[in-house]
Order: C-alpha cells, then structure tokens, then sequence
C-alpha cells in the first residue's frame, strides 16, 4: 500500500534527495500521472534556465570594491560601519574621541566582544586586518602625522607605557606617514604607517603583550593580499604588513629589525 | 579562515545574490556587506566547518535585515497586476527574458530556497542550515516556488490564484 505522493515528494525526487524505496514508488506512481511528469519536465528546465541565465555572473570581473572586502572592510561608508570594522581590526577602543556619546555607548556594548576577538585572533593577522583597514584610507590614514613625529613618540610611548619610536625607513624607500592608537588583546598597540614614492603603504604593528611568550625569529603570514613578517622580541611584538611581495618585504623587516636592535 | 578561501566562494555569492535581489548594484552591495560582517565574525567561524554555508548564511541574514528595515518587497497586489505577457512556449526552453521577471514574482522566501537548490545545487540539508529553517519548510517552500514561477512562467490559469503575500 503505497502513501499519496505529496509535491515536496517529487520534488525531493527530482534532486535525488528521495530514500530509494520511496523513489521506486514515485516512479510507479509517475507512470499513471502525465502531467505530473511535466511539472517535473518544467522543474528541470527552470534549473537550466536559472544557469543559463546567471552562470555568466561567475565569469564576470570582480569590482574592485568586492575583492578589498574579501580581504578586509572596504573604505566607502567606512563611518556607517565603523562597529564592524572595529570589531574585525581589533581596534575598537582606538581614541577617536569627538564622536562622544554614541561612540561610549557602542564601546559598551561591543567591547567584550572585541576582546574575545583579539584575544583569539593571532598577531599576524590582527596586524594584517589593522593594515587592510587602515592603509587604504586617503583622508585618515593614521592618528597624529609624521610632521609632529615627537607628539606621536611621545603619545605612543606614554600610551603603551614605554618608549616607542618608528624606525626610519628612508633608505629602503619608505618615509613615515604617521601612526596611530589600536587595542590589542589587553591594552593598546602601535601602528605605524609608511608609504613609497609610488604610493605603496607599509604599517609596522606594534605590541607590547608578549610577556609570556618566548622570542621567536622572523615568522611570515600571508592574509589574503597581506603580506606580514613578524617577529617577538621580550615584552614586544612586532609586525611588518604590505601587499608587496615577500621578499621586498623581508629586506624592510630586516632593516626595522636592525635598527630596533641598535636602540 | 583566509581570504584566498573567500575569494574562491566570491562568484557563487555574487551569482545568487543577483538571483536572489535582480539589481545587479544592489546584489553586489549585500555580497559586499556580507563578506564585511564575515570579517567582524572572524572569530566564530569555525575552522574546518563549511565556508561557503557560512558565508550563504549570513548573506541571508543580511537580505532579512534589510527587508525587515528597507524598502518593501514589490509583491503582487492582484491577478490583473502579474500577468506577464507570456506566450505559450512551444520548445521546452524557458525565455530568459521572461524568467528574470517572473523570478521576482515568486515570494522571497519560496526564491531564496529555489535558488539554493536549482542554481547553487546545495542539498537539503545545506539549505536548511544556511537558511535555519527545518528540512521539511525547505521542502515545502522549494515545491511552492517551483510550481510558482512554473505558473507564472506557462500562465497556467487553472493553478490555483496567488495569495497578496504580507
């Protein structure tokens, strides 16, 4: 005694999502119902319609837009989602301080959350996604510019609660832009932004969180079109994060990890 | 989760949020939102688990905000509004013409679940957890959105009339 066949039966029996004891009597019971077998036939040539007209979008160019935010939070209306870009950087408490209220009000809320997500979220990476959200900006790319780099040394050093100071770069091609504030996993973390004379950026992240970590030598992360040499030396982490190739990078990272030596 | 595993996902995204909304700005927009939500999410992702779900859900979460928040979904008032002027196909082929439009009609949620299966292939069970929904509601609205746009597509006047949806 075979059951009625219901339309989600022989719509499960068309994409083979059937029991196979079932299908036998579906098919059975098919052999006596034309014109279910064509809604079936119609259901079958929906599917290839659908493809038939959406498939070119798989070949279709990426817009620019669409392949930065695969990598990170795209700048246009950056403002309106401010929280979310905060979030994904591990940057919420960066001191952007005019906003006032609202901004008070959304650290509240979404502050635990970020903690856990630094917390889980790795050095290279939080770096990587602080240098994909912060280097593409045009108008505010970092906190306090390279002009008043004594303002910024001073900032950053009382910030983290020792002396910070960017490495100069020139030589290799990088001048300082400037820097700015971020949180890190349980307190604020530098970062400094650099660009080339073809406009390419280049932001040094720096951490002063390792208290329990051993010093590891140089270590290279990939994120996406980042990439990032870090390295841990005592209390500071370090990390070097730019969308050129690795090893141009690696000759910058030798240089900033020379010179931080020296100090 | 990296971005070359997202980049790798980025055109299924794209083909069905133009499905999905029909604006070609507007589809790419909601990818957009939704690869930056991922982001913000970085942490609850779970390695090994099925990137591609993930990414399909929370594009279909964003879709729901944005009707719940933005403009209504143009659903047909009456008979006399959505009848296309479909002819009678004589080959079995659909007109892709015609299937853009008569797409639209078909409510989203029947659409959306439509869409999963006959352009994304997903299997049941994948639409179900994408979408949260239990498998027997993936069933019912798949074969209520088949046969819909099957209506509307053949002018099939005996079908049943269309309910105002919402």
């Amino acid at each position: 005694m075979n059951a009625p066949v219901t339309d989600p039966e022989l719509n499960a029996f068309l994409d083979g999502e059937l029991a196979p004891a079932r299908r036998a009597e579906v098919e059975l019971w098919l052999a006596a119902h034309p014109d279910a077998v064509m809604r079936l036939e119609h259901y079958l040539a929906q599917r290839e319609a659908l493809h038939r007209l959406f498939n070119p979008v798989l070949d279709e160019a990426l817009p620019d837009a669409l392949q930065q935010a695969a990598v990170a939070p795209a700048p246009p209306g950056w403002w309106r989602r401010w929280p979310w870009q905060q979030v994904a950087a591990g940057v919420l408490m960066a001191c952007v301080g005019a906003a006032g209220g609202w901004f008070a009000r959304d650290h509240q809320v979404v502050a635990p959350l970020a903690s856990t997500v630094a917390s889980s979220v790795p050095l290279p990476r939080q770096a990587a996604v602080a240098h994909a959200v912060f280097s593409p900006d045009v108008k505010r790319p970092v906190e306090i510019s390279a002009e008043h780099e004594d303002q910024l040394v001073t900032w950053l050093s009382k910030r983290l609660g020792t002396a910070v100071r960017p490495p100069h770069l020139g030589p290799l091609g990088f001048e300082l832009i400037g820097g700015r504030l971020l949180p890190g996993n349980n307190g604020p973390v530098a970062q400094f932004m650099y660009h080339d004379a073809s406009g390419q950026r280049l932001t040094l992240y720096v951490s002063t969180e390792n208290a329990g970590n051993r010093d590891a030598a140089f270590r290279f992360a990939r994120e996406g079109a980042v990439n990032v040499f870090y390295w841990i030396d005592g209390r500071f982490g370090y990390a070097l994060s730019a969308g050129i190739p690795k090893d141009e990078l690696a000759r910058v990272a030798t240089a900033v990890y020379e010179q931080l030596e020296r100090r | 989760m990296d971005s070359t595993a997202i980049l790798a996902e980025l055109p299924r995204l794209r083909r069905y949020a133009r499905a999905l909304v029909g604006d070609k700005a507007a589809a790419d927009d909601l990818v957009q939102d939704t690869l930056e939500r991922a982001w913000s999410r970085l942490a609850r992702w779970r390695p090994g688990s099925d990137l591609r779900t993930w990414l399909f859900a929370i594009m279909h979460n964003l879709r729901i905000d944005q009707l719940r928040h933005g403009a209504p979904e143009c659903v047909p008032i009456d008979e006399e509004a959505h009848v296309l002027p479909v002819r009678a196909s004589q080959s079995d082929r659909i007109e892709l013409d015609n299937l853009a439009e008569a797409l639209a009609q078909v409510p989203e949620e029947q659409r959306a679940v439509l869409l999963l299966i006959s352009l994304e292939e997903m299997s049941y069970a994948e639409v179900a957890a994408t979408l949260d929904i239990p498998l027997g509601t993936v069933m019912s609205r798949l074969s209520r959105g088949r046969e819909r746009l099957r209506q509307i597509l053949t002018g099939d006047r005996a079908s049943p009339r269309l309910r105002v949806v919402r």
